[in-house]
């Protein structure tokens, strides 16, 4: 940390889960210097109106993210497995839902 | 120089399809630094925006006006802080906007640094400031940037209560007595100019705003969304009794829309360049504010490390 | 009405709202944007129990009277909160010490009224206590992160805490108020909390490498509607525009 923002806090993502059943989903970013600190300021900032029932927070700089660049080497190999998918297979009307 | 052409006319066609860029995609230095100046300019609006407000919390005339006058410039806070986070996701650095902002580097909305000297502004900052901050919020909505987009969505599905809560101010004064009429009609007087002027210098002198709305930034240009403000905004005022300070202001059956008097622009400009009331209050209050609370942040931080090595410490 | 009961209710109530009034003075000016916005919500939460206060005071004067009617248009000797409330903000540490030594004492007292036999104390203390509890917490976490902070903010922090503290001794007084109110049921015995918030505040301060300052000399008079001249400049901002106006809604 250098002299110059000694006093900057660091960058949290947060993660609320609005109700039981449903996962954690992200909302946008907080700063605080500490953990403790970030789930408070993340409950007052993003929890004002009841949206939520339990909060993460995950540092911002221990995010890896996938690269754009490698959008299609990753996701691409997916998308002609067709037969992942319910509808490749043929099953006669009558037989009823499966 | 082919490849970087052909790179930004693939950004261009993304966008023209109504795709959203995110963080990490490719986009023109040009679009990221566009963003980042609109979007910080837009959270230093609103952060300068909780001032004139929060003078009046602690003068509120009713307790239930207190409590929501206190909860709307909180509100406010938070959307200054949503949009310093999407503005973050672009690599931007919060406290070096800040600075820009502290060191009269960066702009914000003008109409901060008109005063509010009676209760009835409060009434009129809510119904037309926020009004007009909705016109322009909601087409954002639709931004190209995903980040922006998101934490509009948020600002505007929180906003609505503003602009209602304002509303109901000036109706209760246009209901009172002789007294608070005259106040909501002086306030009126005194924001509805300012108000129009929010929404920027007319089309033909606003030179940034034709590559937004190509990269899909802008949605609708600055006329349009005065054009919409005015004519949702003439009724309501109507519902109050209130007269709007512009005797040229008539419904033009022909256009479908309300036509109005020039706008005094020189005004605008001066307000900009620091001939405001309250331009320099303002500054000297965020700035007051950032430098009295230096040593807290650096405190907080310096806790922070202590304590992240005790526990690896502890944990040796 | 019982002159005991709606004494002891305004004096709950005042705390509140002259609370939340100073808390809300920070709001746009606070350190740090979520800071700002953590404050307004303990402001936020302060004015909610207070409306709740006056409104049940309201209801012990009479039917022409409302909380907008009790808190504007009362003078400063018919103000009852603690005198610690009203002082001036000072800087981050003045008002982060200030919520600490009184969100300990309120949280005691308020886990304590939980058991009042008047229903609409006993319902407030409900819905407040939970508010109360995150307080109080909050509070302290700040008072260790400024004591163990920086040589600056321990410093800082030091003296704010020393500079209140002759304020702290008006929340363990009894009057005949009190007594009364304590036989009945209804009212809080402070002298456990006064060793339950000795405790706690120790522990904390300790934590916090903060020392406690020695009981000395204490203020008081807040609660008998005598006040510092802080309290009157409060009064004459929050009630001017209903005063110039009495015959008007807002």
């Amino acid at each position: 940390m250098s002299e110059e923002n000694k006093d900057n806090w660091m960058i949290w993502e947060v993660f609320i889960r609005s109700r039981n059943g449903l996962s954690h989903k992200h909302v946008g970013s907080i700063h605080a210097p500490d953990a403790q600190m970030a789930i408070k300021n993340a409950r007052d900032v993003y929890t004002r109106r009841s949206e939520g029932i339990s909060i993460w927070v995950v540092e911002s700089e221990a995010i890896t993210a996938s690269s754009p660049d490698e959008k299609e080497p990753l996701f691409t190999p997916a998308d002609d497995k067709v037969y992942r998918h319910p509808t490749f297979y043929d099953i006669p009307d009558e037989v009823g839902h499966i | 120089m082919t490849k970087e052409l052909s790179l930004e006319e693939r950004f261009q066609q993304y966008v023209d399809a109504e795709n959203k860029v995110e963080p990490k995609d490719w986009m023109p230095e040009k679009y990221r630094k566009t963003l980042i100046r609109q979007i910080s300019q837009h959270a230093h609006s609103e952060v300068v925006g909780m001032l004139p407000e929060a003078n009046w919390i602690t003068r509120a005339p009713s307790l239930r006006r207190k409590v929501a006058l206190l909860a709307k410039v909180q509100d406010e806070a938070g959307h200054g802080l949503y949009l310093y986070s999407a503005a973050e996701t672009l690599g931007a650095d919060r406290q070096a906007l800040v600075k820009d902002l502290l060191d009269g580097k960066a702009k914000y909305s003008s109409i901060f640094n008109y005063p509010t000297p009676t209760w009835a502004d409060i009434g009129a900052i809510g119904w037309l400031v926020d009004g007009a901050a909705i016109a322009n919020q909601v087409m954002l909505c639709r931004t190209s940037y995903g980040p922006y987009a998101r934490a509009m969505v948020r600002i505007c599905k929180e906003e609505s209560f503003h602009q209602r809560q304002g509303y109901e101010i000036l109706l209760t004064l246009v209901r009172g007595t002789e007294a608070q009429k005259k106040m909501a009609q002086d306030s009126l007087n005194r924001w509805w100019w300012p108000s129009l002027m929010m929404f920027g210098p007319t089309d033909d002198h606003s030179p940034n705003s034709a590559q937004s709305m190509k990269w899909k930034i802008k949605r609708k240009s600055n006329d349009e969304l005065r054009e919409e403000f005015i004519d949702k905004t003439v009724p309501q005022a109507e519902f109050l009794g209130l007269t709007i300070p512009d005797p040229k202001l008539k419904w033009n059956e022909e256009r479908g829309h309300y036509d109005h008097s020039e706008i005094d622009w020189e005004e605008f400009y001066d307000v900009i360049s620091g001939k405001g009331k309250c331009n320099k209050q303002r500054m000297d209050a965020r700035n007051k504010a950032h430098a009295e609370g230096k040593w807290v942040r650096e405190a907080a931080n310096v806790y922070a490390r202590k304590q992240a090595e005790h526990s690896k410490q502890s944990a040796a | 009405m019982q002159k005991e009961l709606l004494h002891y209710t305004l004096r709950l109530g005042d705390n509140a709202l002259i609370l939340g009034h100073r808390l809300a003075e920070w709001c746009g000016h606070g350190p740090v944007l979520e800071q700002d916005i953590a404050l307004s919500n303990i402001a936020l939460d302060h004015l909610g129990q207070a409306r709740m206060l006056l409104q049940y005071a309201a209801r012990q004067k009479g039917e022409s009277y409302t909380e907008d009617k009790v808190a504007f248009f009362r003078d400063i000797t018919e103000y009852y909160n603690l005198l610690i409330l009203e002082l001036p903000n000072g800087d981050w540490g003045d008002t982060l010490a200030r919520q600490f030594l009184f969100d300990t004492y309120n949280y005691f007292f308020y886990t304590e009224l939980l058991n009042s036999k008047d229903d609409h104390l006993k319902a407030v203390a409900q819905k407040a206590i939970k508010e109360i509890t995150y307080h109080a917490q909050w509070s302290a976490e700040w008072i260790i992160r400024l004591g163990d902070g920086t040589e600056e903010s321990h410093q800082r922090v030091q003296k704010s805490i020393d500079d209140l503290w002759m304020w702290t001794g008006e929340m363990f007084t009894m009057d005949e108020i009190d007594q009364k109110l304590i036989e009945e049921g209804v009212a809080v015995d402070l002298a456990p909390i006064k060793e339950q918030w000795h405790q706690k505040v120790a522990e904390i301060l300790d934590v916090a490498t903060l020392k406690k300052p020695q009981d000395d000399w204490m203020q008081s008079g807040g609660k008998q509607g005598e006040h510092s001249e802080y309290l009157g400049y409060i009064l004459a901002e929050m009630q001017h525009l209903p005063r110039m106006h009495p015959e008007a809604e807002w």
